[in-house]
């Protein structure tokens, strides 16, 4: 695929729509490429995504070759947590606590139609209606399992998003948090 | 034979027959049938293939699936109590130890408390659940039951039932599974090699592995309750994602229990098609198996080593099925689509490829001194234990027990081809670990045989656009990757099945874990769960 290719998210867009600040404004482009490439994934897995998963850390697929190189077994090393598979019920703390165990800056990508949004499972008692009910999701990978090309889609679309964070020079767009019933922000 | 001498002994029993034999006995002589049919020399069911929860509407019960490995006939046992508001059987856990866990699920299920059972908790769902979600009446309101974002406590006591004397009053009684003062270590959810997210709590003394406690139910989907409102065809899309290496073999249990209770009979081209799917489908399994267990062990290399091959296999099924690793293939009736001309050709290529792969893992990891040291003699399984815990599949045969469901109930094309059934008697994790290897080639065994002889034909029969199956109950199981995968339905002649129960390999193998690694180290849990190969999301369904 081309890089241009590539530009077809809006969203990015919108998130450069206040301009940019000349001198500060490459600082944090230097910052960024050093960032996005070396985003780390958290080594998660519930379910059939895993595998998938694993497939594009081994040889044929191999995600080192973008920059994300190696998967941390512990969420305070992590950049970046891949919800891969299924959340339940009773999964769905221990998720949020590996959330919130991850230091900033993080980023969360759904992955497969049971992370987006329950998918397959939705009508059953005990699966979470899409992790962004939980967390804030960066990248939705949509798929059941999504092949290991388009995982490797959504990875490069995160780095992407990170490329036009900004530090330094001025602020992204932001959109307001949206409240839950007992007005806790989600 | 077996007929008469229950109808001697038990004359109150009530007994249909039909495929196979299911008996159907009161509270009260329930256990002293189990004890009778277990101990009596020429029956001999020592095998508790399956125990399924049940909601008939006016009872709750149990139906358990059971086999003799010694004589090789199965019958179905049957109890039930009218009780709804406070149900209450005997526990049959000490005399089939599968039933343990089993029985904890018909508890979580349906909320049938099991007497003299050791440890009476949830097995899947939170301890804070609320309401038993297989029962007919089980209110789905999300709001009954929200995602709760706090983590559930966690108790070192639990709760079992006693009763004293027969028909005595039953008494809640504390069983103790941690001491205060043991030291207990938390692994998992999530934990890189636990293969998915199990828990284990697991007392330790020093380095030494006092007790695991396992705990289950981090991806329980509810597939089971799922299937009651879906119809026949319906179903079969969730069977690929419970054991996702084993996806077409899942697939194959069900489509054979359904057929079979049609009596719909497939052609000879679907069943070639099927068991060359089915092998190929084992073979990556066994891949992914070697290449995870190397790395749990800190070979990496081997890691990348496995899954290169794996991804061979995988480009065979994805041609013909259109899917990597969950294919949706089998149908009722047949396959979704005929065989792409490329697989015979890729399938012959592939047998060429793999053997000296195959050498080539020997040399990097069989042989290894570490490899060796931290496999041989460690978390050894008697074949009697194997048994009793209904541990089937590469696991059952490291441990001596013959337990191939190809060989023993032979379906698709199993009883045209030669193969051997490979059995170690060893039970260590050494012999898991080999067993799978040798399989390797004995699917490959197998799949030369098939690809030149695919007869001519159609690769699907028709149905009806709507399926309704007969009236009764249905058992069929296939030998998956990790062990004998059944599918047990129960039909009311309706388009949806009116309870779907999956016998899952993997739930033996995880009950086994504590029996495995007691007296070991604590790195040897690792290695331990590695050679087991549970995948998570098959046992918790």
């Amino acid at each position: 695929m081309k890089y241009e290719e590539f530009n077809d998210n809006e969203y990015l867009e919108q998130l450069r729509a206040s301009g940019t600040n000349v001198v500060v404004g490459c600082l944090d482009e230097v910052i960024n490429w050093g960032r996005s490439n070396s985003l780390w994934p958290l080594t998660f897995a519930t379910s059939c995504c895993g595998i998938e998963f694993m497939a594009v850390g081994a040889a044929r697929y191999d995600f080192s070759r973008f920059g994300f190189e190696v998967t941390r077994a512990s969420p305070r090393q992590a950049d970046f947590i891949m919800v891969a598979g299924t959340i339940v019920h009773k999964m769905a703390p221990v998720l949020k606590r590996l959330y919130d165990q991850m230091a900033e800056p993080k980023y969360v990508i759904a992955v497969g139609g049971c992370a987006v949004s329950g998918g397959p499972f939705r009508n059953s008692y005990h699966v979470v209606q899409g992790v962004d009910t939980i967390l804030p999701v960066d990248v939705y990978i949509p798929g059941c399992p999504p092949r290991p090309e388009a995982l490797m889609y959504g990875m490069i679309q995160l780095q992407r998003k990170v490329k036009v964070e900004r530090f330094l020079g001025g602020k992204n767009r932001k959109e307001k948090r949206s409240k839950n019933e007992k007005g806790e922000e989600v | 034979m077996i007929l008469e001498n229950i109808k001697n002994k038990f004359p109150e029993a009530s007994i249909e027959e039909g495929a196979l034999l299911t008996i159907t006995v009161e509270t009260g002589r329930y256990r002293e049938l189990a004890l009778y049919l277990k101990n009596d020399g020429g029956l001999a069911f020592d095998f508790l293939i399956c125990m399924t929860g049940m909601d008939w509407g006016d009872s709750l019960g149990v139906i358990s699936l059971l086999q003799s490995t010694r004589h090789e006939h199965k019958l179905f046992l049957k109890t039930f109590t009218t009780n709804r508001e406070n149900p209450e059987l005997p526990t049959v856990s000490d005399i089939w130890e599968t039933a343990n866990l089993n029985e904890r699920e018909v508890y979580d299920f349906l909320g049938i408390r099991f007497i003299n059972h050791p440890d009476m908790r949830r097995l899947f769902l939170r301890n804070d659940w609320v309401g038993y979600p297989l029962r007919k009446d089980y209110d789905a309101n999300p709001e009954v039951n929200p995602v709760r974002l706090y983590s559930e406590e966690t108790f070192d006591v639990t709760p079992s039932f006693e009763a004293t004397s027969h028909g005595g009053e039953v008494s809640e009684k504390e069983n103790v599974l941690f001491e205060e003062d043991e030291y207990v270590v938390n692994i998992g959810p999530q934990h890189p090699a636990t293969h998915g997210v199990l828990r284990f709590r697991v007392s330790l003394e020093g380095e030494i592995v006092k007790k695991v406690d396992v705990n289950c139910g981090y991806i329980h989907r509810g597939i089971e309750k799922m299937c009651e409102s879906l119809t026949y065809p319906q179903t079969l899309a969730l069977t690929d994602r419970l054991d996702y290496l084993a996806a077409h073999q899942n697939r194959h249990a069900l489509c054979m229990c359904i057929e079979e209770a049609l009596g719909l009979e497939v052609p000879e081209r679907v069943k070639y098609i099927r068991t060359i799917m089915d092998e190929l489908n084992r073979l990556s399994s066994h891949l992914l198996f070697w290449s995870t267990l190397c790395m749990d062990m800190g070979a990496l290399t081997a890691f990348f080593y496995g899954f290169r091959d794996r991804e061979k296999v995988l480009d065979i099924m994805e041609e013909t099925t259109g899917g990597r690793l969950i294919q949706n293939y089998n149908v009722i009736g047949g396959v979704m689509a005929d065989i792409h001309p490329n697989l015979i050709h890729r399938v012959k290529e592939f047998l060429k490829y793999l053997p000296p792969m195959i050498k080539e893992y020997h040399e990097v990891f069989t042989g290894n001194v570490i490899a060796q040291q931290r496999l041989k003699g460690v978390g050894i399984l008697t074949r009697e234990n194997a048994i009793a815990y209904g541990a089937s599949g590469p696991t059952g045969r490291a441990a001596g027990w013959s337990c191939d469901v190809r060989k023993h109930t032979p379906y698709g094309v199993y009883d045209k081809v030669d193969f051997k059934e490979i059995i170690h008697t060893e039970g260590d994790s050494f012999s898991r670990y080999i067993v799978r290897v040798e399989e390797i080639m004995e699917s490959l065994h197998i799949l030369e045989q098939l690809v030149d002889n695919i007869p001519e034909g159609d690769y699907a029969v028709k149905t009806k656009p709507l399926i309704k199956l007969p009236e009764g109950h249905y058992f069929k199981s296939v030998e998956a990757s990790r062990g004998e995968f059944g599918v047990y339905i129960e039909s009311r002649g309706d388009k949806f099945p009116y309870r779907v129960k999956f016998r899952s390999p993997c739930l033996p193998l995880v009950s086994i874990v504590d029996q495995l690694a007691r007296g070991n180290k604590i790195a040897d849990l690792i290695a331990i769960g590695g050679t087991l190969d549970y995948v998570v999301p098959d046992l918790d369904r």
